[in-house]
């Protein structure tokens, strides 16, 4: 099917998320705006607006009712879906990058960026029911991370913290200790920067994709490498689809080493590998630029991408996907 | 501590150490009392520069013999021979005198400044022919110890028993007949060569050896496929062998750049230029010609860059490797260098000139072997504006007896090219047309089996097509013309033979607009990529010349370079390139089916290991020829076997993977189940894992948003 070309951001796209229920997409970007958008027909529902600097990453509730934004300004901010009201401002010293509400929404997990003298680190916070009970005390900070840290998610039962970066190494925290249980193997690991991270929907194994130009799959219990996906370009963005057995890689040359030669130079697709022969099946062409941000729907019958190019992809599979056999 | 030794001597000695004058003391002069102060060392190490600076005088030997009148005479001519070298000491020449007959002795000392102009004017004097009977032979004066040391008895070498070699060609008796390549990729600390079989049937290749940091700057096979060459800060260095890849022998040539093998692969030329010592000069340049199994020098050409360049008539060109061009066929016998106006051939039995002197052809700027026979063909260029002609002439080595030449009028440029054989040579000559504002290009077909070698001229349809490419058929009559414009140039193809008119060049069909600027023709003839590389982006199109149709088109995008493997069974295409994007390369069958691709960060070369010509006689190529179907059949059985071996793994293979698969997924199936009432009290006590537990329900809301009433004027 013809993919829906959403428009609406002015700056290129960092980061997608989907509501639990499938029906809201939130995007953030580069310009100081998050959006929400119908996912099913691409209509833009709303905005959210107080952000003073390029949005990296936002959650939403189970619930839908609270957004959560980190963005560039040394800020965290959480919104009310529904009206677009600020409800609260967690403000650091340095830039946030990555948020991510743990199972019950009661906690979060956010990472702050190395800047100036400030090393980066990862914060978590309470999340009050209420927010007039909202407090910006840090329940706990981790360090140890050298340079900025891309992502950093809840584990299985918020029992730990997992976070990816710059320095290529995985690592895995306890979240009521701060004590770091597991590093990722250099040998077997990464090699260069991790760019993103995205947990599967139970939280059994996530994947990672990194500027090596290949993609891991992780037990997220154990920290195992299970799968490995090479490529031919720097992965920006990773996505699992909860339905078949697919991830979905994005990324492409570096939007500043882009050549003027030719098009297909760059190649800025989104490409389809199986999850477990761990070979390709396909790609979606269209941007064109990176590939920044990508996710799927969790009812797996529909993915978007995000580009550097600044606008957002939304793909309805056809009959035929559901149906690939290699 | 040596407070306390000393009270304790001066009380045994009955001294009060407190009286005496310690600045009083004095030694003996020249007595230390095994006390070394704390200058002495500084000393000795004067003493050990003494010692190494002996390195700068040599000895001259075999100078005449004269009695006391002649002496100043004599120490003139040697001075005024061995001050042009290098400034010699003041004191620096010395020529002892026996005491009983007051006659010279026949040799000399002299003392230079540094070890440079020493090492310099041994090099340039050694073997000086003062006159008949009186030929210099000078060493360094350090070296004389060593020859001191000579026993004045012969000793037979010690004979050292045989330890037979490993079989330098088990690669050729591959059971599966695959072919090697290596390949170069890494930089800094992770330079990586590795040599693999081109495993075409299990669609990967096999890996044979990989080593780091194997070389310095470049890989290179020899010719006939036998040795890998390695270059290194020291020289260079082959390997091959049965098993792996053993070092076979190292040639020491310090800062080796480039190295080129003779065709017979028995010598290896190694060339390197070192900085002047004063920046205006040109670089020193050397070059070794090492004995590939002896690893021994056979000889050596030092000089600077201008001694090595190619003066045409615009100026001194820079130096162009190789230097030295090898004389086709097995047996190395010639080697030729092309200097200003002069051609030196070279024969390998002596190392020396042929003849004893270089062959004159004023401005001679170009040269080329036929690449079976000592046939040389030389191109010298139009002069005097026109009035002498430009000239192509074949040389007869050793005899340099002149084949044949053709003059050519109004010529900007002329490019030699070789059939493999050596059948045929087509000279490109580019003509200025009567205006002498543009250039037109013709070819100078040369038919050297021929009795006279006829020439015979082909200019192309459009005379103003620009050439962009041209090729022959390895061992064909053959040859591939690309012309015309970019982007869309025409590709023609000629025969030298044709059924008809014997003798006679004959076109045998055009293709119109391809996206071509290389012609690759597989070595066994008959098949042909058109490609366009670089600003074509990795066009290729698989061509076969005998039914002149084409077998495949395909891309490898961005594709730098193609190389096909020696049989032609194979094509690899590679993109090697800085910036880093889509480095690798793929391998394709020689009818243009895509078999399998590599990736690669940082890669930088890939060659096929080359093979030596087969041993079959042409009859028996014929007669293998004719009875294909018989030959093929067996290995067509293996190939089936292989393929259904393939799927066959490949089937266990996925289902290994999904086993496994399904593996973890219980596990995590069941722990999500164990953590299930954990989750729930996590969402305070909310049931629902499943995501699916909502239902969309369409309400419909009316709201009132205001009431109005307004009374409208109706006018009539």
């Amino acid at each position: 099917m013809r993919p829906i070309l959403m428009k609406g951001h002015e700056r290129p796209l960092t980061f997608l998320k989907y509501n639990r229920e499938g029906d809201l997409l939130f995007s953030c970007a580069k310009d100081h705006t998050p959006t929400v958008w119908f996912a099913d027909n691409g209509e833009r529902l709303g905005t959210y607006r107080g952000h003073n600097g390029a949005v990296w990453s936002c959650d939403v509730s189970r619930d839908s009712m609270k957004l959560i934004t980190g963005s560039a300004d040394q800020t965290v901010k959480l919104w009310n879906v529904q009206n677009g009201s600020q409800l609260f401002t967690f403000s650091f010293d340095s830039p946030a990058r990555s948020v991510d509400f743990s199972i019950g929404d009661k906690l979060a997990v956010i990472t702050t960026d190395p800047f100036m003298e400030v090393l980066s680190a990862i914060h978590v916070k309470r999340i009050a029911r209420d927010p007039s009970d909202q407090s910006g005390e840090s329940v706990l900070i981790l360090r140890g991370h050298h340079g900025r840290i891309n992502r950093a998610v809840w584990g299985p039962l918020d029992k730990t913290i997992i976070s990816a970066g710059e320095d290529a190494i995985i690592r895995v925290w306890d979240s009521e200790t701060g004590k770091l249980l597991k590093e990722s193997d250099k040998e077997s690991g990464h090699k260069k920067t991790i760019t993103s991270l995205t947990m599967a929907a139970d939280g059994s194994h996530f994947i990672t994709g990194s500027q090596d130009k290949s993609a891991k799959l992780w037990d997220s219990r154990t920290l195992t490498l299970l799968k490995t996906y090479v490529t031919e370009r720097p992965v920006n963005a990773v996505a699992m689809s909860p339905l078949l057995d697919h991830v979905v890689l994005g990324g492409g040359q570096d939007a500043s080493s882009v050549t003027m030669t030719d098009h297909r130079a760059g190649k800025f697709e989104a490409k389809f590998y199986d999850k477990i022969l761990q070979e390709e099946i396909g790609g979606v062409k269209g941007h064109f630029g990176p590939i920044n941000a990508l996710a799927f729907n969790p009812d797996g019958k529909s993915f978007s991408s995000g580009g550097e190019d600044g606008y957002v992809r939304l793909h309805h599979f056809d009959p035929d996907y559901f149906n690939i056999k290699i | 501590m040596a407070d306390v030794m000393i009270a304790e001597a001066s009380a045994r000695l009955g001294i009060d150490f407190s009286q005496v004058d310690l600045d009083s003391v004095q030694l003996p002069p020249g007595e230390d009392f095994g006390v070394i102060s704390d200058d002495e060392d500084l000393y000795q190490d004067d003493h050990l520069e003494l010692d190494t600076s002996l390195n700068n005088i040599i000895i001259v030997d075999n100078l005449p013999v004269v009695p006391r009148e002649k002496f100043d005479k004599l120490e003139g001519v040697i001075r005024k021979i061995y001050g042009q070298i290098g400034l010699i000491k003041e004191d620096g020449f010395w020529m002892p005198v026996d005491p009983d007959t007051q006659k010279t002795l026949g040799y000399c000392f002299i003392e230079y400044n540094t070890p440079q102009e020493a090492e310099l004017a041994k090099e340039r004097t050694n073997g000086y022919k003062l006159d008949r009977s009186h030929i210099f032979a000078v060493n360094m004066f350090e070296e004389f110890d060593r020859f001191m040391q000579v026993p004045d008895e012969w000793a037979p070498p010690e004979v050292k028993p045989y330890t037979p070699g490993e079989y330098l060609q088990q690669w050729l008796l591959d059971e599966k007949a695959r072919d090697q390549f290596v390949i170069r990729s890494g930089t800094g600390t992770e330079v990586m060569c590795e040599v693999m079989w081109n495993d075409a049937r299990q669609m990967k290749p096999d890996p044979v050896h990989r080593r780091a940091f194997w070389t310095e700057s470049f890989v290179q096979w020899s010719p006939l496929g036998t040795y890998l060459a390695t270059l290194h800060r020291q020289g260079a260095a082959v390997w091959g062998g049965a098993s792996t890849f053993n070092r076979l022998c190292r040639y020491a040539h310090p800062q080796v750049e480039l190295i080129d093998f003779s065709p017979g692969e028995r010598y290896l030329v190694a060339y390197s230029s070192h900085a002047p010592s004063n920046p205006r000069d040109p670089k020193r340049i050397v070059i070794n010609i090492f004995d590939v199994r002896l690893g021994k020098v056979m000889r050596d050409f030092k000089g600077s860059a201008d001694d090595f360049a190619i003066g045409g008539p615009g100026g001194v060109t820079s130096v162009s490797w190789p230097v030295f061009k090898w004389a086709g066929g097995r047996d190395d016998k010639y080697f030729a260098r092309i200097g200003k106006g002069i051609i030196s051939v070279y024969e390998t039995e002596t190392f020396s000139l042929i003849d004893k002197k270089s062959m004159k052809v004023d401005n001679v700027i170009d040269f080329s072997w036929s690449p079976t026979d000592p046939i040389l063909a030389l191109f010298v260029p139009e002069l005097g504006g026109g009035n002498q002609p430009a000239r192509v002439s074949l040389v007869q080595i050793p005899s340099k007896e002149e084949l044949r030449q053709k003059n050519l009028f109004s010529v900007s440029d002329c490019k030699m090219y070789w059939q493999s054989n050596g059948d045929y040579l087509a000279v490109k000559v580019e003509r200025y047309t009567k205006t002498k504002k543009s250039t037109y290009t013709g070819f100078e077909l040369f038919r050297i089996k021929e009795r006279d070698i006829p020439i015979e001229v082909l200019e192309l349809e459009n005379k103003n097509d620009k050439i962009i490419a041209f090729a022959w058929e390895p061992k064909g009559h053959r040859f591939a013309v690309i012309h015309g414009d970019s982007p869309k140039p025409d590709i023609s193809f000629y025969t030298m033979k044709s059924g008809s008119s014997i003798g006679r060049v004959v076109k045998l069909t055009t293709l119109k607009g391809k996206q071509a600027n290389a012609l690759f023709w597989s070595p066994a003839g008959r098949m042909i990529i058109l490609a366009g590389l670089k600003n074509f982006n990795g066009q290729l199109e698989f061509y076969n010349v005998d039914d002149l149709e084409t077998m495949a088109t395909a891309e490898h995008f961005m594709a730098t370079d193609i190389e096909w493997d020696p049989t032609g069974r194979y094509v690899a295409t590679s993109v090697i390139s800085d910036h880093g994007m889509e480095n690798g390369f793929n391998i394709w069958s020689f009818h243009g089916k895509l078999l399998y691709k590599i990736l690669k960060d940082h890669f930088y070369q890939y060659l096929w290991r080359p093979r030596p010509p087969s041993l079959l006689t042409p009859e028996k190529e014929e007669e293998i020829a004719k009875n294909l179907k018989k030959y093929s059949k067996k290995y067509e059985a293996e190939d089936q076997d292989v393929s259904m071996l393939l799927s066959e793994q490949e089937r266990e293979k996925r289902k290994a993977l999904k086993d496994e698969w399904n593996k973890w997924v219980t596990r995590w199936k069941q722990l999500y189940e164990e953590e299930k009432l954990d989750r729930q009290g996590l969402r305070d006590g909310e049931t629902s894992d499943e995501e699916e537990v909502y239902e969309a329900k369409e309400v419909e809301v009316e709201e009132l948003l205001d009431e109005l009433q307004e009374v409208v004027e109706y006018d009539e």
